[in-house]
């Protein structure tokens, strides 16, 4: 079985050695700031303890007054896993250092956040969109691509013949 | 003399590529000097599209990015729904999944070893007599399901029903059957002049690239790491079955095409175990739901609504890691849906495989890569 570090568990090792970087835990992730996820992530990688070499899968998740860029570490060798977030506070303008020089692994997925979810990884060797058009007009996957009448989102709000309300936004 | 760089499209409209991809190879001569992808032109923005549907609603979407194995799609998203809302399946229903998963493999492996020997040159006969086995296989779905492609088979807490009494007998007379086709198989295949030619020693991909790219699956196996899911974080059944990693030793396009036709061997080994330990009983647990009228049993659920919350399920699927990564803000559809694609990210190292190689090598190492396009674009 794949033993999973819980995020106050992260976050205690991560505190020992940068003790200003890690902003949030729960007990699912942390949360580290952007600008030490570099140096964060390396240590996660090269540390015999952690080992996380290999980076499971990298997405992001538009949190309407931020974005939160996660990352699901994976060592093979020690058989655990854990999930690390970054937040960035920028809504408009949202930008994370790109990981492709601590996991090649990253190449690809970040260019498919920065197509679909707009999020731009200063430090990746070729950022372009990957799915949609060079020209297309937006990222599909933010909450406020394409709002419908009267300031709705996109989102189920309640089932069909379930009682309730009108739809309201998800905002 | 002077020459110059010369740039090749191979797609998105070609029968190598296995679907609409498109490889732009910059040549010097019949060398490879750069590659590049190009993908999106099946994308059907299937993230997008799950935020305005029920959890249940979703389970189609999951048929149709890897439409060869539409049931471990199926399984990976209702395994991460599980993990969000604690949904806790019945045994019989982790044996069907398990069943399901292993013929699915055994179906998605042979198409995958048959175009793979089309792409090396043996031109349409082994694909012909894998297409036979998968056939079989495609019939047992339609029998449990009534579908043959897109089963849209697995519900959250179980299956949408149970198998037919005759599914068990033909399964069985499947079961009797594969070992002997195999046989001929491996007669056919592994030292067929061809293949080994075309394949041995083209595409290597040490380990430590392989894990850093995070390439997984066949591939990752291929390359002498023995992880694979069912072993490492075992789901459904896979905890009470026996089975063997199988791995690769050079990390070339042969061992990549050996570890597949070694794990259909082993899906083999899987289903038979299963098919004697399978008990019986229920196969779905019954959820209450918000839709149901007083005193109907939901057969499955058809509206839940988890609790606030994220999780990732993984699974191995017969391409690799397939991941569904799943945010709930409590609502009756996911906040965020993402697919974590082992088509898409296997093709991480396509340009390290290929520059050096000839144009010919190209189409053997992305067939040894075995993408689907379903799942690359989403």
């Amino acid at each position: 079985m794949t033993t999973v570090i819980s995020g106050d568990d992260l976050a205690h090792r991560l505190q020992q050695n940068f003790p200003d970087a890690v902003t949030d835990a729960r007990p699912e992730w942390a949360e580290v700031k952007p600008d030490r996820l570099l140096e964060v992530c390396t240590f996660l990688r090269d540390d015999p303890e952690l080992d996380f070499r290999f980076l499971s899968s990298l997405t992001a998740v538009d949190r309407l007054d931020h974005f939160e860029v996660v990352y699901h570490l994976l060592s093979i060798s020690r058989n655990q896993a854990t999930t690390l977030k970054t937040c960035c506070a920028d809504h408009d303008n949202p930008e994370v250092p790109s990981l492709v020089s601590v996991w090649r692994g990253a190449h690809l997925q970040e260019r498919e956040a920065f197509d679909l979810m707009g999020i731009r990884f200063p430090g990746h060797p070729d950022l372009r969109r990957i799915f949609l058009w060079e020209g297309f007009p937006g990222h599909p996957l933010r909450k406020d691509w394409l709002n419908f009448p009267g300031g709705q989102m996109a989102g189920l709000e309640r089932f069909p013949g379930e009682p309730g309300g009108r739809l309201e936004g998800r905002g | 003399m002077k020459t110059e760089p010369f740039v090749v499209n191979i797609g998105p409209q070609h029968p190598s590529t296995h679907g609409v991809f498109r490889m732009r190879l910059t040549l010097d001569g019949e060398r490879i000097i750069d590659a590049d992808m190009v993908v999106g032109y099946l994308h059907r923005s299937m993230e997008k599209l799950a935020e305005e549907r029920s959890y249940t609603q979703n389970i189609p979407f999951t048929d149709r990015t890897d439409y060869v194995a539409a049931m471990t799609g199926n399984l990976a998203y209702v395994l991460a729904v599980e993990k969000l809302s604690g949904v806790q399946p019945p045994e019989r229903a982790h044996w069907l999944r398990t069943i399901m998963s292993e013929l699915q493999r055994f179906a998605s492996h042979s198409m995958a070893v048959g175009t793979f020997a089309n792409d090396c040159g043996t031109w349409q006969t082994p694909v012909m007599h894998m297409f036979r086995e998968r056939e079989k296989i495609l019939d047992l779905f339609e029998m449990a399901c009534g579908a043959r492609l897109t089963t849209n088979y697995m519900r959250i807490g179980g299956v949408s029903r149970d198998v037919p009494p005759e599914f068990r007998p033909a399964l069985r007379k499947l079961l009797d059957e594969l070992p002997k086709r195999m046989d001929e198989y491996e007669g056919l295949l592994l030292e067929n002049e061809i293949i080994v030619a075309r394949s041995r020693g083209i595409g290597v991909l040490p380990p430590e690239l392989a894990i850093a790219t995070s390439v997984s699956g066949p591939m990752l196996r291929g390359s002498g790491v023995a992880w694979d899911i069912r072993k490492a974080d075992p789901y459904a059944a896979y905890d009470k079955v026996e089975f063997d990693i199988c791995v690769g030793t050079n990390g070339d396009a042969y061992d990549r095409f050996l570890v597949r036709l070694a794990e259909m061997r082993q899906s083999i080994h899987i289903l038979e175990q299963a098919l004697e330990m399978m008990p019986e009983g229920p196969v779905h647990s019954q959820i209450t739901t918000s839709t149901a009228q007083p005193g109907e049993v939901p057969s499955a659920p058809l509206a839940i609504r988890p609790p606030v919350g994220e999780a990732y399920g993984r699974i191995e699927s017969p391409r690799g890691e397939l991941g569904f990564y799943i945010v709930s803000d409590g609502g009756p559809a996911p906040y965020r849906f993402h697919i974590r694609s082992p088509s898409y990210i296997n093709l991480t190292p396509l340009k390290d495989l290929a520059v050096g190689a000839t144009v010919a090598d190209a189409i053997v190492i992305l067939g040894s890569i075995d993408i689907i396009l379903g799942e690359v674009d989403r």
